[in-house]
């Protein structure tokens, strides 16, 4: 187990390099340069551009350029936003938190919706409720996130007034963030109806951050169960007499779970990136506005360490998703 | 036991929410994080808003809903002779904010004018590169190390600042956000704390507003300025909540989770007007839209040709197509609310009969035209690839065949510099300081081209016209001059001009004392709530 777990270790080093070339490279062959934009609409003199480019060490040779920031990382340094002229890392820590407190709610909603519905589905497999749940995700499954976002914001917040329309929290509370995790900070401020404030800006985002998911998962259970469902070990629990219970929930469910748990692993990737969408909607402070506002205003430096944090999370979350594997299916063993 | 609990803390709640009611908060859902907030360092209206125009003052401010300058930190001034000397007289009695992360101990006074500048101007200012990349754009954008020679301290309240050249529009110039004032003595306690960068960080200065916090990209809070020089403000606690997207910030005002917000969704102000909770306010924005042809290369090098293609567009149409009828469409380079507008300049008339008589006098037949539409939505031009569709149907009409392109918009600003650039551009521009020089030296004058000017016109005419103006401190006579310009423009055709959209703010019915810019700014000192 451990040599499999630095065996895995050893393989990310070469992944992590190899995303920072990629992250440190694309920006670059994307046309327009930040120290244009600095001045907006506005020109600049080519004596001023070159005078702010030295400062800015753009006028080194791109292979210094990656070494420099290649060292950077190493010793921690991110370097320092273009824009804001704030330590990247302070900004991804900062924001950081409030995309893993919606993504997992978002996940969990996913999860513990869709699973279930998967499985019954599959139970039931061609009844009415199979027909209807497989059509509802298909249609989660190609909501436009941006479009289902307004549509439930102008429908629960605006016309029912049941949720507050975006932010974390409501502006009467403040208190100095401790750990980032709105949920968190809000019971430990210790300000009465905080943590209710909390929840109930979270219900909005997390739905539709999670609609895709739970689609996605819900019609991966459902083939897994159903293909489980049909092996002759079912079938023998079934002829033993054991109840659909037991057959289905610790017999077949287990087995199932192999490829499900690979997809909810998977989602991670996909959720980072509708949280980009998300976080626009409903004002989440999170990295994926903070990376696709980079994105136009050329930030290098945010860019490339943006990016490289959230490869890294991706990364150890598949190495999760993997170790997981053994504690589902004692047959694998690393 | 868990009754009591909730009792108590339902009783903590309403005791909380009463507090929350009795202090007056205003929030505003402002469209965009700032940068940064020392405003020197920036460009942006969305950082100005959050940082100039609450922690900070300004030697002159812009009056309220107007372009004129009046006394700000400084009471009054005097010009020498030539021209060249400014001598400000300061206001005595004003106090820093008292903030929680530093305790003033002296007023404001010379020594701060002298370092605000000198930040600015100087590079061996330690403050001068304070940040990676710390450009200054603005100060060098408006010239201002060419044309300050020196800012010197008289007396504590006395500061004078030479100038290298004559230069007209100086004093509207410092009362533009980057020349911000800031505080020596909280610059002095930064650096020896090795903490400078906390300058752009945790702002302070002599404003109607004591920046408190920022959570980035979600909240800014700041407080009523109780020792605020220009009296205490009526709301106690301002805080800006950050909503990106335009129909979400209209979600939030209708719930009444904010008060006032920017930059609405033309398709929305029609339900705005009608909402009864809501009241709507209209200006002239001080902008342009353009679309600019390049004057270098032909058959766009000859006046006639643009003359006629300028004939076969409906301003009109695109004014209402795109705005809802939200803008006016555009005769002149410069908004009819800018001072030495000149009414008496005739539009192109939109008729495509005699466009097209008028290319093929020119000898332009079957014209094939690359037009460039912007991929943003900006305020002078909502739906750039709407109005380009629209000119492009236009110009067929007249046998002229467009091909719309559009790049990324770094891009396309990069791009359309170029002197030998394939293509008309649209583009446009939003005044900064109300002079009409910011316009049409700007955007016009010969030594912008290969910049700013994207026609890459240079018209001696034009250009001796808008510098004499420069040089000229009597307004009637600047007037006189920019109204001559005017002509000359028109005639020589080097842009389409398109339109000079409104600036629409809505707000709900009980935000009272807000009072609209010109100049685009939301700066919210003197606005009261009553619902």
């Amino acid at each position: 187990m451990l040599r499999f777990l630095l065996g895995r270790l050893a393989v990310l080093i070469p992944t992590f390099v190899g995303v920072s070339i990629i992250a440190f490279s694309f920006i670059r062959l994307l046309p327009g340069d930040p120290v244009a934009l600095l001045s907006g609409e506005r020109v600049m003199s080519p004596e001023r551009h070159a005078e702010i480019s030295a400062q800015l060490g753009f006028d080194r040779p791109i292979v210094i350029q990656y070494l420099d920031y290649l060292w950077g990382v190493v010793r921690g340094d991110f370097g320092t936003s273009i824009v804001t002229k704030r330590p990247v890392v302070d900004q991804f820590f900062e924001l950081f938190p409030a995309t893993v407190e919606l993504s997992l709610c978002a996940i969990i909603f996913a999860v513990v919706l869709g699973v279930p519905a998967g499985i019954i589905a599959a139970i039931k497999r061609g009844s009415f409720a199979d027909q209807a749940m497989m059509g509802t995700a298909l249609v989660g499954f190609s909501m436009p996130i941006f479009w289902w976002g307004l549509l439930l914001i102008m429908l629960v917040s605006g016309m029912l007034g049941w949720t507050p329309v975006s932010g974390r929290i409501s502006l009467m509370f403040y208190f100095p963030p401790v750990t980032g995790f709105m949920l968190i900070d809000s019971l430990l401020s210790g300000q009465a109806g905080a943590f209710k404030s909390a929840v109930s800006h979270l219900i909005l985002p997390t739905i539709v951050l999670g609609t895709i998911p739970l689609a996605v998962i819900a019609r991966q259970t459902r083939s897994a169960m159903l293909e489980v469902l049909s092996e002759d070990y079912v079938r023998t629990a079934r002829a033993k007499g054991l109840s659909t219970f037991r057959v289905v929930g610790v017999h077949a469910l287990r087995n199932a779970m192999i490829p499900v748990v690979t997809t909810i692993g998977l989602q991670v990737g996909v959720m980072l990136a509708g949280a980009i969408l998300t976080e626009t909607i409903f004002s989440w402070p999170g990295i994926g506005k903070w990376m696709v506002d980079s994105v136009s205003r050329r930030d290098y430096a945010v860019i490339q360490g943006g990016l490289l944090m959230i490869a890294a999370v991706i990364m150890l979350v598949n190495l999760a998703v993997d170790l997981l594997y053994g504690l589902i299916n004692p047959r694998i063993r690393h | 036991m868990l009754k009591k609990t909730t009792f108590a803390a339902a009783l903590l709640a309403a005791t909380v929410l009463s507090g929350a009611a009795s202090a007056k908060t205003f929030v505003y859902c402002s469209e965009g994080s700032p940068e940064g907030f020392d405003p020197g360092l920036y460009t942006a209206g969305t950082t100005f808003d959050a940082a100039a125009h609450t922690v900070y003052n300004r030697l002159l401010e812009f009056k309220k809903g107007t372009t004129e300058t009046e006394p700000g930190l400084a009471e009054s001034y005097m010009v020498s002779d030539d021209g060249l000397e400014y001598t400000f007289k300061l206001r005595p009695g004003v106090k820093y904010q008292t903030t929680e992360f530093f305790t003033p101990s002296r007023d404001f006074n010379a020594d701060d004018v002298v370092f605000s500048f000198d930040r600015q101007l100087k590079a061996d200012n330690p403050w001068n590169k304070y940040v990676a990349g710390a450009s200054w754009e603005y100060s060098a954008g408006m010239g201002f190390p060419e044309v300050i020679k020196s800012v010197e301290k008289v007396d504590d309240l006395t500061v004078k600042i030479t100038l290298t050249r004559k230069e007209a529009p100086f004093l509207a110039n410092i009362a533009m956000p980057f020349a911000s004032i800031v505080s020596k003595e909280y610059a002095d306690k930064l650096q020896a704390d090795g903490k400078m960068n906390q300058m752009n960080q945790q702002p302070l200065g002599t404003g109607p507003f004591a920046f408190v916090a920022y959570q980035q990209d979600a909240i800014i809070r700041y407080k009523a300025n109780p020792d605020y020089w220009g009296g205490k403000q009526k709301i106690d606690d301002l805080v800006f909540a950050i909503t990106p997207d335009a129909s979400v910030r209209y979600q939030k005002l209708k719930a009444g989770e904010c008060h006032l917000m920017p930059f609405p969704n033309a398709a929305d102000v029609a339900a705005m007007k009608a909402d009864t909770n809501l009241k709507v306010v209209e200006q002239a924005g001080l902008n342009v839209a353009y679309l600019a042809y390049n004057t270098t290369q032909a058959p766009f090098d000859k006046p006639e040709v643009r003359k006629a293609l300028n004939q076969a567009i409906n301003k009109q149409a695109i004014v209402d197509a795109v705005f809802q009828g939200a803008a006016t469409p555009a005769t002149n380079p410069i908004p009819p609310t800018m001072w030495s507008y000149n009414k008496a300049v005739e539009d192109d008339k939109y008729d495509p009969e005699a466009s097209k008589k008028g290319l093929e006098a020119a000898g332009v037949k079957d014209l094939k035209m690359k037009v460039w539409a912007m991929p943003v939505s900006r305020p002078y031009m909502l739906n750039a690839r709407r109005a380009a569709e629209l000119i492009q149907s236009d110009f067929a009409k007249v046998g002229v065949t467009v091909e719309i392109v559009s790049y990324e918009w770094a891009e396309y600003l990069d791009k359309s510099k170029a002197k030998d650039r394939d293509g008309a551009v649209m583009l446009g521009w939003t005044g900064d300081n109300g002079d009409p020089d910011n316009f049409l030296d700007t955007l016009l004058g010969c030594d912008a081209v290969g910049g700013n000017n994207r026609a890459q016109w240079c018209n001696k005419e034009f250009d001796d016209l808008v510098t004499k103006a420069k040089e000229t401190s009597d307004v009637a006579e600047r007037t006189k001059l920019y109204e001559q310009a005017q002509v000359v423009f028109k005639k020589d055709a080097p842009w389409a001009t398109i339109d000079h959209s409104l600036s629409i703010v809505p707000m709900r019915k009980g935000v009272e004392g807000f009072v609209q810019s010109p100049l685009g700014d939301f700066a919210f000192d003197g606005v009261d709530i009553t619902e």
